[in-house]
């Protein structure tokens, strides 16, 4: 029996303990500080090269106040020094940038963030780690693991109209639950894979951690290849093998419909049609989930020539996003609908900033977490697409994405 | 040998729940002890000094921010106990030097005695010994040097 594409990328059995060399760690200004500070105390040099290193602000950008300001100046003069990879604020979301033709099939990818296993999209081993963990990255090059367990998971079909990748990423949470994969990783296969495109990959990727997996993954196909030819790199597919899984289930994207997920568990989801009419407060485009090119494109087709009838908020994943969304006309749309766009990074989804939640307030996010008080004390978060995001805004109320297709 | 009175708390603890994002704006330790497990219980925090946390399951999930064992054993905690941990909240208890246990436990009050013998790799509860699930040489050997940053002090 052959193996499973995680098995082969850490060249190790499902239990297995190995020391796998890293080809690209990067952190962002929360984590970084804590990486430096701890990088420092090991009192060790660089061991890894500083082009497999990467420090990507993001999750409070720009700077909030003199504190964080402060923290962000210390770690930009040491990416600096160090002639370490370095993404100013406004550059964007870590994950993102690093989809944006930094992460290739096969390897080794290791962020200091818990949605790092959105780099799985490109048929990489993508995971997160902690400060600490990526300080000893810092000073080695490598990190140890155990090669976990596989749970196949076969797409059939292709989604409708209405449905998206994130309704795709939501019903596999709700499948599984936030336990279910816990150091599992989730392999994608199946003819409904190559029907989605890489944003809706690195969508689904990304959500594979609130199963507790340790990664996520598709097989790097012509759809793959085509997209990282458009960075100018030239890249193998990958072929599955016949593999043994822990466990499998197919999943028929014919089926899809749009989902939303109830406060305050990701796995607790429901169709959109049943929470129809629940007025929200706030409505949130963006996040490393759903801030890319395609979403923003969605959600302004569906908005152009409206207006907005609640406060809503859209974050470009990125500055190549938000440039390409500007050049398209996509920006002045959504401004002319009413929406707020905002610097490219993490803010709001992790309550920092630039759109916190009041008490008894009431948000729909295309995040990927709705943990109590995530975006604010006594706030109230559902996930959903953009395109029921976008639907939702033109309501006030929870809304299907259909009511404004037909 | 380590000793501590249990605190027993729910499933599904997720580590915005352990620190909220709002006190990451800061690398002062002291800060996130002080406001470890606020949206959860306000009243926590001044109780987990020698304290041994006895959660359901899937304890520390969510973000990998390493703040949350961090505050943690800033606040006095011990140990946590849980039948199943999320991997990136487990592996960075341990890089911060935070003994974590996976481990079923029948039935657990707060205030009840548990006695740890992380060598033996088991514990004790009103009388009972339980067995928790052996950590790898290598977690070990971290746990051992006081965390990874120690651990890594010894290579230099």
């Amino acid at each position: 029996m052959s193996r499973t594409l995680t098995e082969r990328i850490l060249q190790g059995n499902a239990g297995e303990y190995v020391d796998a060399r890293v080809d690209r760690a990067y952190v962002h200004d929360g984590t970084g500080v804590l990486t430096l500070a701890s990088f420092r105390e090991m009192g060790v040099p660089i061991g890894i090269g500083p082009a497999r290193i990467s420090v990507l602000f993001d999750h409070i950008c720009p700077a909030n106040n003199g504190t964080t300001a402060d923290l962000q100046r210390e770690l930009r003069q040491y990416a600096s020094s160090a002639g370490v990879l370095f993404s100013d604020c406004g550059g964007g979301i870590c994950h993102q940038i690093m989809s944006e033709g930094c992460i290739l099939p096969g390897e080794v990818v290791v962020g200091a963030d818990s949605h790092s296993c959105t780099g799985g999209a490109f048929g990489a081993f993508a995971t997160g780690v902690g400060a600490t963990d990526m300080a000893a990255i810092w000073a080695s090059g490598e990190t140890w693991f155990r090669v976990p367990e596989t749970i196949g998971i076969s797409l059939d079909g292709s989604l409708s109209q209405s449905a998206e990748a994130k309704d795709v990423a939501l019903t596999v949470v709700s499948r599984l639950g936030m336990e279910g994969a816990t150091y599992a990783a989730l392999e994608y296969t199946g003819p409904g894979a190559e029907t989605i495109d890489m944003d809706g990959r690195l969508c689904i990727c990304n959500m594979g951690v609130e199963t507790g997996a340790k990664n996520a993954l598709f097989y790097a196909d012509p759809v793959c290849r085509e997209y990282l030819a458009g960075y100018g790199h030239s890249v193998e597919t990958q072929v599955p093998e016949d593999c043994s899984y822990r466990e499998e289930c197919t999943i028929d994207l014919d089926d899809i419909v749009p989902l939303v997920a109830l406060p305050h568990r990701v796995d607790s989801t429901r169709p959109v049609a049943d929470l129809a009419g629940t007025e929200v407060d706030q409505v949130l485009l963006g996040t490393c989930t759903n801030g890319r090119y395609t979403d923003l494109k969605r959600f302004a087709g569906m908005v152009r020539g409206s207006k907005v009838k609640v406060r809503t908020i859209v974050v470009p994943a990125s500055a190549p996003v938000l440039l390409r969304a500007t050049e398209d006309g996509i920006i002045a749309d959504l401004i002319a609908a009413g929406c707020m766009v905002v610097t490219p990074g993490c803010g709001p989804c992790l309550g920092i900033h630039s759109g916190v939640l009041g008490e008894g307030e009431v948000c729909l996010s295309t995040a990927n977490r709705n943990f109590k008080n995530r975006m604010g004390v006594g706030g109230e978060i559902y996930l959903a697409s953009p395109a029921t995001a976008a639907a939702t805004a033109l309501s006030g109320v929870i809304t299907e994405p259909e009511v404004f297709h037909a | 040998m380590l000793k501590g009175e249990a605190i027993c708390l729910g499933s599904d603890i997720d580590t915005d729940l352990v620190i909220a994002g709002r006190y990451l704006r800061t690398k002062e330790k002291a800060v996130w002890a002080a406001h470890v497990f606020e949206d959860l219980d306000p009243a926590l925090a001044p109780r987990l000094s020698g304290a041994v946390i006895v959660a359901g399951r899937n304890f520390g999930c969510g973000s990998s921010r390493e703040q949350a064992p961090i505050a943690l054993k800033e606040a006095g905690v011990v140990a946590v106990i849980s039948p199943l941990f999320a991997r990136i909240f487990f592996r960075n208890a341990i890089n911060v030097g935070l003994p974590v246990l996976e481990a079923n436990i029948p039935s657990c009050s707060d205030g009840d005695e548990i006695t740890i013998d992380l060598e033996a790799g088991s514990f004790e509860l009103g009388g009972t010994t339980y067995p928790f699930t052996p950590l790898s040489p290598r977690m070990r050997e971290i746990l051992h040097a006081g965390g990874l940053v120690n651990y890594w002090r010894g290579k230099a």
